[in-house]
C-alpha cells in the first residue's frame, strides 16, 4: 500500500488525511502540537475549561468539527499520529522526525506537506527586548493557556490578526492600551471592495470586530520604536496618519503583519520557491491542487496565505491530487476548486488592504537589531552589500543574518526588503535564503539514543 | 523580579511545583515551562548576543528564543514543554559543569 506521509495536523492537515482514509490509505501524520488542531484552532490542554464558543468565537463550529474528525480517524485506528514530534529533514523519500524519544527516519512514497505558517515579522527598533512577542504568539497565549503576556499590551502591525487578537484580549478582561495599525485608510477602503465581493459576511463581520475597538485603534500608523528598560518595553514611540508623534505606554508589545508560510520542508523536498508580489514573500509553486512534482504536495497556508478555511479546501485537494496519482478514485474537485478561488480572490483583496510596510522597513536606522537570534543590526546587513551584492545567501554568510537558530523565519523577508533598498533592485532579486536541515534544532542527545541500539 | 504574565483565565487547576535558578515556585497543570516561569518572573534567560533579556518570542516553537536549561544539562524549548512536578529549570547553564577541554 502506498505510504503518505503528512507533516503538520492544522486544517489542511486534517482535511487531507479525512481524504486519504476515505479512500482506504492509512497516513502517517507529524505534528509539533501535543494535539492536532494547529495553532489558528489549538486546543488547550486536557482539563481545561472554557467552552469551544469562549475560545474560538463565531469559528467553534469548525473547530470542532476538524478536531472531531481528527479524533474520529486516530481513534478508529486509521492514521498513525506522532504528536510532538519534528521533521527536521528529507532525504530519499525518507523524513528525519524528532519524535519525544529521539530521531527516528520514517519513509514515504508520497509526502504531503501542511506546514502553516507562522507571524510575518517587520523589525521595529527595541524589539529584541523581553516583552515583545508576536500576534500569533499573542493569540495562542491566550487560547492555549489562559495567560496575556502582559498588564499593558500595545498591539502592532496589520493584517486581520491585528483587530481578531486585540478583539480576544478585550473580550478576556486584558487591558490594551492601544491597535496601531500601519495599513492607511485609504489602501483599507480600496481593499475591502474585493474582500466584500469575495466574502460580503466575513468582511462586514471583521468591520464590526474593528468598530467595537473604538479609540484604542489607529490606522496608518508608523512605528518607531519601542523605548525599553531592564524589565522589558516600556513604551511604543508612533507617528500617527497626520505625523505627530505619539506615545503609548505599556510592559508588552505584539507586533505582525499577516503571515509568512512555512515552505523550509518543501524547499528541502525540491520545491521551487517563487517571489508572490502580492503576498510579499517566497512562496513554493504547484499546480491548482497543490502538486509540486516528485510526490510532493502541498496544502494550506504554507503554499498559499488563505487562512484556516481555504487551508480545509487545499488539504482535500492536495489529498485528491496525490490519491488520482497513484491511481485511487477520488470525489468530484470542482466544488472545492470553485471555493478556493474565492478564498484566493479574499486573501489578494486583503492584501491590498493590510501591505507589508516596505517603506518602514527601508528607513530603518542602521542599529535597528534586525536579526533577533545574534543582535545583528541592520547597519551590520547593509555593509555587506560591496562584498555579498544584493543576493540573500552571500549576504548570510557575511552577516550572519538567516544563519541564527530562527534560521530566517523573523529576518528573511526584512532583510531582503533592506538589501534590495540599499542596491536599488526589486525584492525578488536579492533571492531566497536556501533551507538548510535540520530545519528545527535537534539535540545531540536525540541522535545519540539511536547509537546505542 | 515582577512577573510578565497575567492569568486570565482557567485558574482551578492543580498545582505543580518546580524550581527557576534555584527558587522554589508553583505553576498549575497544563502549564508549559514558559508560562509558569514568566507568571512569576520577568524573563528567561540573557540574551547571547545583547544586553536584553529574552522571554520567548513566537509561543510556537518556530523561533527557537525560549531555550533554557535544566539542573541535570538538559535544553528545553520553554514554549513547548509542559510543566512536569519537580522540574528544576535554570536560566543559564550551572557554572561547575566542567568546560569542553576538562573533560577528559
Amino acid at each position: 500500500m502506498t505510504q503518505v506521509l503528512i507533516v503538520g495536523a492544522g486544517p489542511a492537515g486534517i482535511r487531507a488525511a479525512e481524504r486519504l482514509v476515505a479512500a482506504g490509505v492509512h497516513p502517517v501524520v507529524v505534528d509539533e502540537g501535543a494535539r492536532a488542531g494547529g495553532q489558528i484552532y489549538r486546543r488547550p490542554p486536557a482539563g481545561f475549561t472554557r467552552t469551544p464558543r469562549a475560545l474560538y468565537g463565531s469559528e467553534a463550529g469548525k473547530a470542532v468539527a476538524l478536531h472531531r474528525c481528527f479524533d474520529m480517524m486516530l481513534e478508529a485506528g486509521q492514521l498513525t499520529f506522532h504528536a510532538r514530534s519534528s521533521v527536521i529533514s528529507l532525504s530519499g523519500q525518507v523524513a528525519q522526525v524528532l519524535l519525544p524519544e529521539g530521531v527516528h527516519g520514517i519513509a514515504y512514497d508520497r509526502l504531503l506537506l501542511a506546514t502553516g505558517a507562522t507571524d510575518r515579522l517587520a523589525p521595529v527598533p527595541g524589539w529584541q527586548s523581553a516583552g515583545v512577542y508576536s500576534l500569533g504568539a499573542t493569540q495562542v497565549a491566550l487560547k492555549s493557556q489562559g495567560v496575556a503576556l502582559g498588564q499593558r499590551i500595545v498591539l502592532a502591525g496589520s493584517g486581520p490578526l491585528l483587530t481578531l487578537v486585540a478583539s480576544q484580549l478585550l473580550k478576556a478582561g486584558a487591558r490594551v492600551e492601544a491597535v496601531l495599525d500601519t495599513a492607511p485608510l485609504t489602501t483599507q477602503a480600496r481593499g475591502a471592495v474585493g474582500m466584500a465581493l469575495a466574502r460580503p459576511f466575513v468582511t462586514v463581520r471583521g468591520a464590526l470586530m474593528r468598530a467595537q475597538l473604538g479609540r484604542i485603534y489607529h490606522a496608518g500608523v508608523k512605528l518607531v520604536r519601542i523605548a525599553t528598560d531592564d524589565a522589558g518595553p516600556t513604551a511604543l514611540y508612533w507617528q500617527d496618519g497626520r505625523g505627530r508623534e505619539q506615545c503609548s505606554t505599556c510592559d508588552m508589545v505584539g507586533l505582525g503583519w499577516h503571515l509568512r508560510a512555512e515552505t523550509h520542508l518543501a524547499d528541502l523536498a525540491g520545491v521551487s520557491m517563487v517571489w508572490n508580489d502580492r503576498f510579499c514573500q517566497w512562496l513554493p509553486h504547484s499546480d491548482a491542487f497543490g502538486r509540486a512534482g516528485d510526490g510532493v504536495y502541498l496544502a494550506g497556508d504554507g503554499l498559499q496565505i488563505l487562512g484556516a478555511e481555504g487551508a480545509e479546501l487545499a488539504g482535500r485537494l492536495a489529498a485528491s491530487a496525490c490519491l488520482e496519482d497513484v491511481g485511487l478514485p477520488t470525489p468530484d474537485t470542482k466544488p472545492d476548486l470553485k471555493r478556493l478561488r474565492r478564498m484566493q480572490r479574499f486573501a489578494a483583496a486583503m492584501q491590498r488592504a493590510f501591505p507589508w510596510p516596505a517603506q518602514m522597513v527601508r528607513d530603518l536606522p542602521s542599529d535597528t537589531v534586525l536579526c533577533r537570534c545574534e543582535g545583528i543590526s541592520v547597519g551590520e546587513l547593509r555593509e555587506t552589500l560591496p562584498l555579498s551584492g544584493p543576493e540573500a545567501n552571500r549576504a548570510k554568510s557575511l552577516s550572519r543574518v538567516g544563519m541564527g537558530r530562527c534560521q530566517g523565519r523573523y529576518c528573511q523577508l526584512a532583510g531582503a526588503e533592506v538589501l534590495a533598498a540599499k542596491a536599488g533592485v526589486p525584492v525578488a532579486q536579492v533571492g531566497h535564503l536556501r533551507g538548510q536541515p535540520p530545519v528545527r534544532p535537534a539535540p545531540i542527545g536525540a541522535y545519540l539514543d539511536d547509537w546505542s541500539d | 523580579m515582577t512577573a510578565r504574565l497575567v492569568r486570565l483565565a482557567e485558574a482551578s487547576r492543580l498545582e505543580v511545583p518546580f524550581t527557576f535558578d534555584g527558587v522554589a515556585l508553583t505553576g498549575l497543570e497544563g502549564d508549559t515551562v514558559l508560562t509558569a516561569v514568566l507568571l512569576s518572573r520577568g524573563a528567561l534567560r540573557q540574551a547571547e548576543f545583547g544586553p536584553e533579556q529574552r522571554a520567548g518570542f513566537c509561543l510556537m516553537g518556530a523561533c527557537q528564543d525560549c531555550w533554557i536549561w535544566q539542573e541535570d544539562g538538559a535544553r528545553l524549548r520553554a514554549c513547548s514543554t509542559e510543566l512536569k512536578p519537580g522540574m528544576r529549570l535554570r536560566s543559564a547553564p550551572v557554572s561547575s559543569w566542567p568546560a569542553i577541554g576538562d573533560a577528559t
